[in-house]
């Protein structure tokens, strides 16, 4: 689990998840919004259907690849969190831009 | 923003910012573009918006961004955050996207300076949810505040595990054990090397980090094997030393890191010549001393033209900066020789100490080649066995034909985490060096564009097709 060390005091941002209502913080990227709530893993391989999550945090890995918005494949780890986002956990291999 | 600048940069770390800075006191139009949220790069990461306060945590190295980030901004470029660059050519036009907005700019002259990623670190279970490269959890550190928990096991080697390992001490979340994984007999090599590194700053900075470290975290050295295992999260640490019996530790996140090497898609894409550096084990796109590549118009600076830290790519990218304006017209040779010695001389005295720390660093064989269980690529899920045995019975030449075969390098990642692994499994089973077998022939785009970001771009049907051929 990751944990907001106690002095980051940041603003809530509301936004769902799969959703359910969850909450992150100004600042976040939607990957380290997951992360803090506990989900470890964001997305099934198109290959083999395991979990997979983010494992570089700088966009090169394309492990965090969700669907944000109706739009997949975004790497949850470069976009900000918004609030009021819908996030998705991405299954499988997406077209582009669907 | 307009469609046209003297100078664009690509990479807002200290080698973008400093190339911004000593391009824009030359009188050049310049834009820089960063796909980060913020100004900083890896290492200053988020140094102007980062929650964490108590600058005792990230430690003065990285609030040294701050002055740098200050001097950029009073600078005055254009700046555009959240820009990924997914495309560069030898006529130096630059697409890139914003928002899911696509556009593209003409250069006179494009100073790159994309720094760095982690290098692939292929050991069983490296793709299970759980497991993150430590330059993951630093950058959450970084810009949320956020820390591993639980039972955290750091595995690895180099200068920036030990860094990480410090700045979680320092945040009062260690981890509760550090296996590393540095080879004992990197030592012989690197201890020629260890008078001049003693005579540094970093001798003194790092063995009192390394001290810290060693007060607060429980460390096992000389680590040969390691793999990670669990049903769908990382549940277990197994790791060996030498002919010692196998032990397992039991974990909630295992943070991996075994280095840096240069981020190689975008320069590789527009064309220009890459070198293989052996004392680094990784390529490096080929600079000269200005950091011109070998396309005319297109510089590299920073960590993205070979590994040599922060404080050096805040140098080269000035010396860059200076170069392309010079390039443009906007001051004489002459005028940007005088302005480059001083820079040149800081540069020499950053150097200083490298060559220990790359012998000391260099990762085992063993790591750098994927283990048989292991995905060596994660996207298309190819194990070190498939590699080893495709390389040794058909003979693969070369990392284009081992794609042809197992689709490694054909993910959305484009080979950032498997590019070497799979150089290094072809050499290692061919029986030659790295340089013979080559990399993967990279193509624009270098980051996947959706179709609706490539009907937006508002440019003519001519310049879409040649992005599009690439
Ligand atoms: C995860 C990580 C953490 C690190 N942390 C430290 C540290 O704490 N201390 C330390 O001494 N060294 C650290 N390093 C080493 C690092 O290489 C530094 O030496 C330094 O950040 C290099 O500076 P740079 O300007 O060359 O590149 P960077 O600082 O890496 O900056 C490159 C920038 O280019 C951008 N970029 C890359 N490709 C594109 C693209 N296609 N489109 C748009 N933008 C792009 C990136 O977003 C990034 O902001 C770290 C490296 C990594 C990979
Ligand atoms: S976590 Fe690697 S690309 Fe987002």
């Amino acid at each position: 689990m990751f944990r907001r060390l106690h002095e980051v005091a940041r603003p809530v941002l509301r936004f769902r998840l799969d959703g359910e209502p969850v909450e992150g913080r100004e600042g976040d990227s939607v990957a380290a919004a997951l992360l803090a709530l506990g989900r470890d893993a964001c997305r099934e391989t198109a290959v083999s259907g395991a979990a997979r999550g983010g494992y570089c945090m700088m966009g090169v890995c394309f492990d965090c690849l969700v669907v944000i918005d109706g739009t997949g494949n975004r790497q949850a780890c470069l976009v900000p969190l918004r609030e009021g986002m819908s996030v998705e956990t991405q299954h499988g291999r997406r077209e582009p831009g669907r | 923003m307009s469609d046209e600048y003297d100078i664009v940069i690509i990479g807002a770390g200290p080698a973008g910012m400093s190339a911004a800075t000593a391009a824009v006191a030359q009188g050049a139009s310049v834009l820089l573009l960063d796909e980060g949220a913020g100004p900083g790069g890896q290492i200053y990461r988020a140094v102007t918006t980062t929650p964490l306060t108590d600058r005792a945590v990230l430690g003065p190295d990285y609030w040294k961004g701050a002055a740098i980030a200050t001097a950029f901004a009073a600078a005055g470029a254009t700046y555009q955050p959240g820009a990924t660059v997914w495309h560069l050519d030898a006529e130096r036009r630059v697409g890139f996207s914003v928002d899911g907005q696509a556009r593209l700019v003409q250069a006179g002259q494009v100073v790159m300076a994309t720094g760095a990623q982690e290098r692939p670190f292929p050991v069983a279970g490296w793709t299970l949810p759980g497991v993150l490269s430590a330059g993951a959890a630093q950058t959450l550190l970084k810009a949320q505040g956020l820390a591993a928990t639980g039972r955290v096991v750091l595995a690895g080697c180099g200068p920036l595990l030990w860094l990480f390992a410090a700045q979680s001490v320092a945040a009062g979340l260690p981890p509760s054990l550090i296996l590393d994984t540095t080879p004992r007999s990197n030592w012989g090599r690197a201890l020629p090397h260890l008078p001049s590194f003693l005579a540094t700053p970093y001798a003194r900075k790092g063995l009192a980090l390394m001290a810290r470290v060693r007060r607060a975290v429980p460390i096992v050295s000389g680590v040969t094997e390691l793999a990670i295992e669990g049903e769908v999260h990382a549940e277990r640490v197994v790791y060996r030393r030498g002919i010692r019996a196998p032990v397992t530790v039991p974990v909630d996140h295992v943070l991996l890191h075994q280095g840096v090497t240069p981020n190689l898609n975008l320069p590789a894409a527009a064309g220009c010549a890459l070198d293989w550096n052996e004392a680094q084990a990784c390529f490096q796109p080929r600079t000269d001393e200005w950091g011109a590549t070998s396309l005319p118009g297109l510089f590299l600076a920073g960590d993205g033209a070979g590994i040599a830290g922060a404080e050096t790519a805040a140098s080269r990218g000035a010396l860059a900066g200076l170069a392309a304006a010079a390039a443009l017209g906007r001051l004489s040779e002459t005028a940007r020789d005088r302005l480059a010695a001083p820079m040149r001389a800081r540069l020499t005295r950053q150097m200083r100490g490298r060559a220990f720390l790359d012998a000391l660093y260099r990762p085992a064989t063993a790591f750098r080649r994927a283990a048989e269980e292991a995905l060596a690529c994660r996207c298309e899920e190819v194990t070190g066995r498939m590699l080893r045995e495709t390389a040794e019975r058909l003979q693969v030449s070369g990392p284009n034909q081992m794609k042809t075969f197992l689709r490694c390098g054909m993910g959305p990642c484009q080979g950032r985490l498997c590019g070497l692994t799979v150089t290094e499994a072809i050499a290692q089973a061919r029986g030659v060096s790295p340089v013979e077998v080559g990399y993967y022939r990279l193509r624009s785009p270098v980051k996947p564009l959706t179709v609706a970001e490539f009907a937006s771009l508002p440019n003519t049907e001519e310049e879409r097709l040649a992005v599009e051929r690439g």
